[in-house]
Parts: C-alpha cells; structure tokens; sequence
C-alpha cells in the first residue's frame, strides 16, 4: 500500500545514513515539526536508523524534552527554578491551572493552550518567569496572569 | 566600504599586518565604537531583556524615529548583567560618551528620542555613562563604573557582554578577539598551552573545580587518532544564568576559548553541548560560528598553522543529569543520559571510546584573557587555592538581581548587601542557598566568609556554577529543602537505588513534616524519628551514589537541617510554619461576632469543613480543614483568622 510521504518522512530524508548518535537530533527536529512524538514518527524512526522501535521509546522517554501527546497553539512553560519558587512560581502553576482548567502536561480541548512545567529558563533575573511560545513574561502575578491569557486569547477571535 | 573590503582589512588585522595602515585603523576604529558617525541606539536584547519587554522598546523606539525624522542605528547587544534595570537601552551620540538608560520600557522611549534630539539626558533614567576617552561627558551623570552593582565588579568573562554586538565578528576582533587564539598558534606548543593553563591555576567553573590545565594534560598526553573537546553549555542548575548570558552577549569569547583549549589537547572537533531552552543563545551561537567559517578561525588550517578545529552543536533534551560528564557523553551519543562508573575518566577514555575533555562556558570564555595576559596576571586575581574570577547570578528576594562578576575571596555580605543593595522590601536577610540542588544555605553567622572553593565547602555549602538564590524571612527552609528533593528525584537517572529510591524517600518525609498531622498515636515521635533518617539516609546516599547528582541530593536538606533545625522542630512539634508558607498546617477560625451567616465560605470550601446555618455564625471543623485559605480569601467581613 503506498502512504502519503509525511512531514516525518521529510525529516528522516535529512538525515540518510545517520547513526545513533543522530537519534536525539531527528526526534527534537520531529518535535519541532509536529509539536510532539507520535507513534508513527518513533516506528519511522527506527526504521531509519535500524534501532528497535523500544530503544527509541527509551531514549524519548528520559528526557523532559520530548512530548507524546500534541501540545496546544500557544505553549505555555512555567519556570519551576529555585528562583521563580522562593517568589511564588507554585502559585502561578496553581492559578494558570485554574484559569485553564487543564493540570500541567495537558492540552485545552480546544487545543489552544497547553501547560508544561521547565526546570528553569534562565531568566532568574525576572522571576517569576513563564514563556508562552518562547515569549518570555517575566515578574508574573495571578492578575497579570489572567490578562497574558486574554492577550493570546484575544489573538484568536481576531 | 563594502563588505568584501571590511573582511580583507579584518583578516589582515588578525594577521598583524594593519600597523601603519591608517585606513585599516580607521575601519577597525569604526568597529571599536570609540565614536560614531551617527548615533548609536544600544539595547539589551538578551533573554532576560527581552523579557523584561526590549522587543516592544525597540518597535516603540524605530517608530519614534521615523515620526522625528531621526536617523540612527539599532544594535542589538546581549545582557549586562543588571537584570533589574532591564530594559538597558544606551545611547552613543558622535563626539559623546556612550550613556545608558535603565527600565526603558516602550511607553518611556521617548527618553532616548530626547536625548538624540536635544542631547539631554535626565538623572533619574540615567544608569551611567561609559568613558571613552577625549570624548564630550555629559553632565552630571556618574561614570558606570562607579555604580554600586558595578564598582566592586571585576568584569572578566563578561567583559564585552552588554558592550558589544554579539552578531559581529567583525566588532570582537576590533576590541582584540581572536589575538589569543592567533598567540597560541604563532608561540606556542600543545605543551605550553595546557602548562599556562595550568601554572594559572583556572579551575573548573561547572561546580567540581578541578585544575583545568591538568584535565588537557591527561587528555593531551594521550595517543588517540581522534580527541574531542566538549563545552558543558547544559546549563541545568536552577538559578544560574551566567553561561546563558556569555553565549548570548559574548558567543566569539567561548569560540576562542574552545579554539585554543582544542589545539591543547590536541582535539580536532569540538562540540557545544547547550539547553534547548536556551534559543537565542543556540541562535547567537550558529552565527558566530557561521562568521568564525567564513573568517577561517574554525575548520581546516586555521592561520595556516596545519590546525584544523571543526565545532558542532548539540541541543540538550532536557535532563540535568546530563550535567554529569559520562551521561552529557551517553547522550551525545545518542543513548539515554546515564552515568558510568568512573575510571576510565573522560580524558582517557570518553565521547566514543576517544580521549575527551569536558569544560564548562565560563572556564572556556577565561582562556583567550589567560593567554593574552599571561598566567601570572591570572593568578595574581583571587584566594590562595582559588584564582580568578567568578560569576555568580543573582537572584530571589534581593534588590538587584542580576550577574556579577567578582574576584574570588570577595565576601558574600559583599555581593548581598554593597553590589546587591540587600533585601527587596525591606525585610530581613535569613539566608542564601548557593550551589543550586547540590549545594547549600549559608546563613547570616558565615556571610563573612570569603568566597573560594574550599571555604563554601567548609560550611556544608559548595561553588557549584554559582547561582545565588536569596531567602528572606518569608520563606520556609523546610519548603526550599523539599523543593530541592522534588528537584532531585524527578531528575533522578534511575540507575542507582540510592539517589532513585532514597531521594524517593526522603522527599516523603518532608512531606510528611509539611502535610496536615494525621490523627494517630505517638506521631510526633514517628516524624522526629523521620529526621534522624533523613540525616542517616542522606549520608548513605551521599556515599554510595555513582555520580555527582547522588552524591550531592541530599545536600540542601543537611544544609538546612543544620542551620534551621529549629524550623524542622517546630514543623513536627509545634504543627506549625512561622512563614505560613507550608499551607497544610496553617488554621482557620471563624470569629463568631464578625460572623454574618452570608455562608459564602461554607460554599467556597473544597472540602466541606465549613458548617452553619444561614444568618449565625458557621464553624470551621479543624480535622477537615486542608488549609488552602479559600474562605478567609472569600469572607467579605473579615470574620476569619489564620495562626
């Protein structure tokens, strides 16, 4: 049966006769393309670099990085680093989890928004600290919150 | 001048043969930026910039212009280091001193407009003026140097951050760039360079501290028909920035300190191990290294000396494990980041099976200066057994936050309270954890101590990459030390039970100590035996830990347990946190007498422990409450209290 020639396979083409080392290297470029790893993306993969389909899991699986489920149109990482804690990053997790009704890992039903929880971005300097597709919003409180949110949900009806 | 005529008299700079040239000086002033032809409009445009909203400024600011009819260039430069004043936008007129401007968000652009056109600048926007020599100061406005964050500074490796641009090559070779790396090849053999290094006496600014110049030893003394040189940019210590900063403010520096550090060691490829949640310092990164190519400083016979040195980058996925030297190898190889047992150390055998040195951003970006000052200027800075300088990177609830970057055996009271300003809010000092998960507290009885390797470790504290996080009387140590174990065992590998199982455990009984006490007999006792086994426990996985990350977990619950063991006590004796932070022990009572009945918080309560009838005072059941706080944010009347 011929399959239409995916975004994935355009990817792996990138990278004809890769070893394993290229491994991580083409799941974060897969990631990149789709917004996470599907099972089709892991199976081509190893198919691709002749590892088993399992080892590939593994690898995927270790690192925080790499997703399994599609994240929403704006991706919002919450700093959970020393800093952003001693200044209250627990409560923004709590207060953005309210407002969009979905834990962190999720995505809105709507595929709007989705929650993830980072280490630390490196901007101590301004925390607490949370990046919306890489945006990054620094000094953010509960009420400045809602209003980010607004912001990208305004974006939308436009 | 087209671009092609600029790379000739670069290259020809590198190569030392401008001298006398006065076209060639006059091209390479123009990128010193001692004067400008037309203004020069600077913004700190590095992650903490941007965040602190440089992209809108720099919009508002192009839009000014073009309303004003005011011609000047844009120039997009890395962090300083004053993450508080964030937007810095500075402002180099012709014939002026640069001058800088702090919190410059978009609605104050207009700042810099005035000062293009009436060349005035207000004292109260005014973080201070640079010092070019022979050019017109302005008035009444300090010197940079001399403010406070930046008087007891002494700027290394962040030298040029800030400063320059850091998408121009063309820029760092003017302001000397590239000289080292070019010393080295002319001068120098493999030998002497790793001996310089050594005789310095660099240490590694990663967290260990080994003696940089003897790690390239080992590995140059090896035969191998292939060595790799890696730079640690896997910057996963929460609370710790600097190399993030270096890369975005500086890239050309690390380059250099990567070139010179490869031809030591005698390694032809090198590789750049970075955060992916770093962008802009991966996307800085690929341009200089795209201009270091075309100017010949990284590839095949570099200066013609036969020294080939080809760079590559590899974005980290995300586990701070991988901080750890043998599982940042596992996972440039493309296999989970696990640790190996160690011997065989990395400089004999490490990135596949090859001879490999591991070195952090910061010990990197110190080299170029090391070989173009000489060692002995190098170890005339810092301590005794520590030379040189470190940054540390403020932050937490202090006034200025930000890098800072001082000679080692600077006091902590003096970065705190005299660069730092002290405590945000006037509140009082209890203490800073330094080191990030794997090291400790230090409490007001030892802000005195100077700060070098071996005295942070003699108060159960340790250099690690240097994050300063900075605590104030609101905070819970018992909270901070759980944050760190939730850290820690999330971070876990998994390869060791130890660090899997016993970060695991000790994590439970924080909670344990900071959750809702549990009706049962003799529990005070259980959870103070759970503090004998927290200390036991952590010794036990401090001790037969594989790697780093083990060995070092349980450090911030020991460090705080021996500075702040009357908050552990009071925690399982009292059921009680002073700070309120820990809100499962916190009580709620109704006062009956402001009480209306309106029973809005009966209803707001998650877990039904509120009961009354409406219109009389309503009760709180204490067995019920999981103190969340919801009615007393509720109560329209104030009728409920908290202790």
């Amino acid at each position: 049966m011929k399959t239409m020639k995916t975004k994935i396979d355009d990817i792996l083409d990138q990278y004809l006769g890769a070893g394993r080392d290229q491994l991580i290297p083409v799941l974060q470029d897969i990631q990149d393309a789709e917004g996470y790893l599907s099972q089709e993306a892991l199976v081509k993969t190893g198919a691709r670099l002749n590892m088993p389909t399992s080892k590939i899991y593994g690898v995927a699986t270790f690192y925080n990085q790499f997703r399994f489920e599609p994240k929403g149109r704006y991706h919002i990482q919450v700093c959970r680093g020393t800093a952003c804690h001693v200044l209250g990053s627990l409560t923004v997790l709590q207060e953005l989890e309210k407002a969009l009704k979905i834990k962190a890992g999720q995505t809105t039903r709507d595929g709007l928004f989705s929650i993830e929880v980072v280490a630390c971005i490196g901007a101590c300097g301004l925390a607490p600290v949370i990046s919306v597709n890489g945006t990054f919003h620094g000094n953010v409180t509960a009420a400045g919150l809602q209003t980010i949110i607004e912001q990208y949900r305004n974006k939308e009806t436009l | 001048m087209t671009n092609i005529n600029i790379h000739k008299t670069m290259m020809a700079h590198l190569h030392g043969q401008t001298a006398g040239d006065a076209e060639a000086m006059r091209v390479i002033q123009s990128f010193r930026k001692d004067d400008v032809p037309k203004p020069v409009i600077y913004v700190g445009a590095g992650t903490c910039g941007l965040g602190a909203g440089a992209a809108e400024t720099i919009i508002a600011i192009k839009e000014q212009l073009k309303q004003n009819g005011l011609d000047a260039e844009i120039v997009e430069v890395g962090c300083i280091g004053l993450c508080t004043a964030e937007p810095i936008v500075d402002v180099q007129l012709p014939g002026r001193n640069r001058v800088s401007f702090k919190n410059v968000t978009q609605d104050k652009a207009g700042i810099v407009i005035r000062c293009l056109k009436e060349a005035d600048a207000e004292k109260q926007d005014v973080l201070g003026q640079f010092n070019h020599s022979g050019k017109i100061s302005w008035n009444g406005v300090d010197d940079i140097s001399r403010h406070p964050f930046f008087a007891r500074q002494r700027r290394v490796v962040l030298k040029q951050c800030g400063i320059i641009n850091p998408e121009s090559i063309e820029e760092y070779i003017a302001h000397g760039g590239y000289a080292g790396l070019k010393k080295v090849l002319d001068a120098y053999t493999p030998e002497s360079v790793c001996e310089t290094i050594e005789k310095s006496g660099l240490r590694g600014r990663g967290g260990g501290g080994f003696l940089t110049g003897k790690k390239w030893q080992f590995a140059r003394v090896q035969n191998a028909d292939q060595k790799y040189l890696i730079c640690n940019a896997d910057e996963g210590d929460p609370g710790a920035f600097m190399d993030r900063a270096v890369i975005e403010g500086d890239p050309h520096r690390l380059i250099e300190g990567m070139a010179i550090a490869a031809y030591g060691i005698g390694a032809s490829v090198g590789y750049v191990y970075i955060r992916a949640e770093y962008p802009l310092a991966i996307k800085r990164l690929k341009i200089a290294m795209q201009q270091a190519k075309e100017y010949g400083l990284l590839g095949k016979n570099i200066f013609g000396k036969g020294f080939d040195f080809e760079l590559k980058i590899k974005t980290g996925a995300g586990a701070f494990v991988c901080g750890e030297e043998t599982a940042l190898m596992a996972s440039i190889e493309g296999r989970r980041g696990m640790p190996k047992p160690r011997p065989p150390f990395p400089p004999v055998k490490g990135l596949f099976d090859k001879p490999t040195v591991i070195n952090n951003v910061e010990t990197l970006a110190n080299v170029p200066e090391i070989i173009l000052n000489g060692w002995e200027w190098f170890s005339a800075i810092g301590t005794k057994t520590s030379k040189g300088t470190k940054v540390f990177a403020l932050s937490g609830k202090i006034k200025n936050t930000g890098l800072v970057e001082i000679p080692m055996g600077t006091t902590i009271r003096e970065i705190l309270f005299d660069i730092a300003d002290g405590i945000a809010n006037g509140k009082k000092f209890k203490a800073v954890q330094i080191g990030g998960p794997s090291g400790g507290c230090i409490t007001e009885a030892n802000l005195d101590i100077q700060i070098d390797y071996e005295s942070l470790l003699s108060v159960g504290a340790m250099m690690g990459s240097g994050g300063l996080v900075v605590m104030d009387e609101d905070n819970c140590m018992v909270d901070v030390a759980k944050f760190f174990m939730d850290f820690i065992q999330r971070e876990s590998c998994g390869k060791c039970i130890p660090c899997r199982e016993g970060t695991r455990r000790m994590l439970e009984i924080l909670e344990s100590i900071t959750q809702k006490p549990v009706a049962g007999e003799n529990q005070a006792l259980e959870r103070m035996k759970g503090v004998m086994q927290l200390e036991k426990l952590g010794q036990v996985i401090k001790d037969t830990s594989l790697c780093g990350l083990g060995q070092s977990a349980p450090n911030p619950v020991l460090s705080t347990l021996r500075w702040f063991r009357d908050e552990y006590e009071e925690h399982i004796y009292e059921r009680k946190c002073a700070t309120k932070v820990c809100t499962e022990l916190r009580k709620f009572k109704i006062v009956a007498d402001a009480c209306t009945g309106c029973t809005v918080c009966s209803r707001k309560c998650p877990v039904g422990a509120i009961i009354g009838n409406k219109k009389t005072p309503h009760f709180i059941i204490e067995d019920k409450c999981i103190g969340c706080g919801a009615c007393m944010e509720a109560c329209k009347f104030n009728a409920i209290e908290m202790n």
